[in-house]
């Protein structure tokens, strides 16, 4: 085993390029053999890989979505299962124990919602659920989530580019970051009682970031439309950064100039930082990050595996923090 | 009661009581029914355990002076040693679960997450006290010494809520915190009381402040 640094690493090198990130795209390499003359067989095979969506488990209003273009946005690992990915969370607006969003999220009134654009943009607005759903075709998209504490999952996204919506509100020369306001509504909240963070939760992006095509605006997962424990019916999802920056319940998106705080920052900055990208080299204040649990695939006596720099994402997103000291910025 | 309590079947009654956490969760490792992680829940499972079998252990002396119920003291060594086998279980579990056994890395996160060490700390004091808890133990140390030497029991559940504490506080989530460090409170309190009651004046010789020795 060797040993890792906890600080003083050298700047991010772009061919520190995982293979895991290159097995990633194999999904993506399928489609396009599907389209090409690889043999028919082959072709056929493939062509069945590139199109069939996740199937769900029934419970939910389906979803459907085409499988997505995006560089990386396929993984080929195994899915984690419905029932964790719907019974493990963490959404403190309902509890602080992992368990207690899939119990007390019931009470969430996802319809009607609407979403309020505003802030440095040529179109301010308000959209309503019907709007965003037909904002962009529905994209499935197989991210690795990592969360902050340690664990990780492999989760069937429903929903397309946040750039979509974001080029769609035309940001002004000002417009810098984008801030993620989410519900904060004591009747159907009962984790806002307590006073774990300041409410609402809120989240942010530089505005290059918000704009790359993996950062995703999710309404389901699994061919379904999210569950409310999961962060109905509307979510960020950011796959190359720690999971807590991807805000749930959305119901404000601010463009700004100034880099705004998150929620988690203002709790406690030097440990969770405005960037919080997934890294590996960079250790948590109070525990490390070199490696990942994860959640219902390693079995309970397999070791950790290795946490991969940018969440595995380094080939698509490392060059937008070309010469920044992640150890700084973290 | 103190008839029940001294019925013959009434330790080994306790014994398998006090089993019954760690069949539970020996139980949801093999069916896999702890969840989505349970590395996790066994590691808290055990812990919790752990916390609550010290509280059982401070609780016997003001429950049995409060009752009447003498033969409770019965029992206390049984729960001390339960507190003990389920500190073994817990550091097993963080050991081997979540470090995999790797000296490096435990040598590593120790210093990185300080409730680690002072849980390290707790389980280190339970040592001596498991070490000698059999009666030949107590007549070669001498009832006194053997007395003195338990008190580390008050330093190993300040220190397990602590650890507790600051575990908990990563998520700014104190409630069950507090519900121990309420109980503890207690316990502790109720010993102060005591002797504070039984021996007023300050600097009085330690053999005579009796009370705080259970």
């Amino acid at each position: 085993m060797h040993f890792i640094n906890d600080k003083g690493h050298g700047p991010l090198r772009g061919e520190a390029i995982t293979p895991r990130a290159l097995y990633a795209q194999r999904r993506e390499f399928l489609g396009k053999l599907a389209a090409g003359s690889a043999g028919a067989l082959l072709a056929s095979w493939a062509a069945r890989e590139a199109i069939a969506q996740t199937a769900g488990p029934g419970k939910l209003r389906p979803l459907p979505a085409g499988k997505s273009a995006v560089s990386g946005a396929l993984t080929m690992e195994k899915l984690s299962a419905y029932s964790d990915v719907s019974t493990y969370n963490n959404f403190y607006e309902f509890g602080t124990d992992k368990s207690d969003p899939a119990r007390l999220a019931g009470s969430l009134k996802t319809q009607p919602w609407t979403v309020v654009v505003e802030g440095e943009v040529r179109k301010p607005g308000t959209w309503d659920m019907d709007a965003l759903l037909k904002l962009a075709p529905m994209e499935e998209r197989i991210y690795r989530m990592r969360c902050v504490e340690g664990w990780s999952m492999v989760i069937p996204w429903v929903g397309y580019s946040l750039a979509e919506l974001v080029k769609r509100v035309e940001p002004t020369g000002n417009a810098r970051f984008v801030q993620f306001v989410t519900l904060a509504d004591k009747s159907q909240m009962p984790g806002l009682r307590s006073s774990v963070l300041d409410w609402p939760y809120v989240e942010g992006l530089r505005l290059d970031e918000a704009l790359h095509p993996l950062a995703m605006l999710a309404f389901g997962l699994y061919g379904e439309v999210l569950p409310n424990q999961n962060g109905a019916p509307v979510r960020l999802v950011v796959p190359w950064k720690y999971g807590f920056k991807s805000a749930k319940s959305i119901v404000r998106i601010r463009f700004v100039e100034k880099q705004p705080k998150s929620s988690w920052e203002t709790a406690a900055a030097s440990e969770y930082g405005f960037y919080s990208n997934v890294n590996p080299k960079v250790d948590h204040p109070r525990w490390s990050q070199a490696t990942e649990r994860r959640i219902g695939d390693d079995g309970l006596l397999s070791k950790k595996r290795p946490t991969l720099m940018f969440n595995g994402y380094e080939a698509q997103v490392g060059q937008l923090y070309a010469g920044m000291d992640l150890s700084k910025f973290f | 009661m103190n008839a029940l309590l001294s019925h013959r079947t009434a330790k080994p009654l306790f014994f398998l009581l006090a089993l019954g956490p760690f069949l539970w969760l020996l139980y949801g490792a093999l069916a896999n029914a702890l969840g989505p992680n349970p590395a996790e829940a066994l590691t808290r499972g055990t812990g919790d355990w752990v916390l609550r079998f010290l509280c059982l252990t401070l609780a016997v002396t003001p429950l049995r002076q409060w009752t009447g119920w003498t033969a409770l003291a019965r029992l206390r060594r049984m729960l001390g040693l339960y507190a003990f086998f389920y500190g073994l279980l817990h550091m097993l579990c963080y050991a081997w679960l979540d470090m995999g056994f790797n000296v490096g890395e435990i040598v590593r996160d120790i210093p990185k997450r300080p409730f680690v060490l002072v849980g390290t700390l707790a389980m280190l004091l339970m040592l001596p006290l498991a070490a000698t808890s059999f009666n030949r133990a107590i007549r070669a140390l001498g009832p006194g010494r053997w007395r003195q030497l338990h008190r580390f029991v008050y330093a190993i559940v300040l220190l397990g809520l602590l650890h507790f504490f600051w575990m908990r506080s990563a998520k700014n989530d104190f409630g069950e915190v507090g519900l121990y460090a309420l109980i503890v409170a207690l316990l502790l309190g109720w010993r102060l009381w005591q002797a504070r009651r039984t021996h007023p004046r300050p600097g009085a010789a330690p053999k005579a402040r009796a009370g705080l020795t259970s």
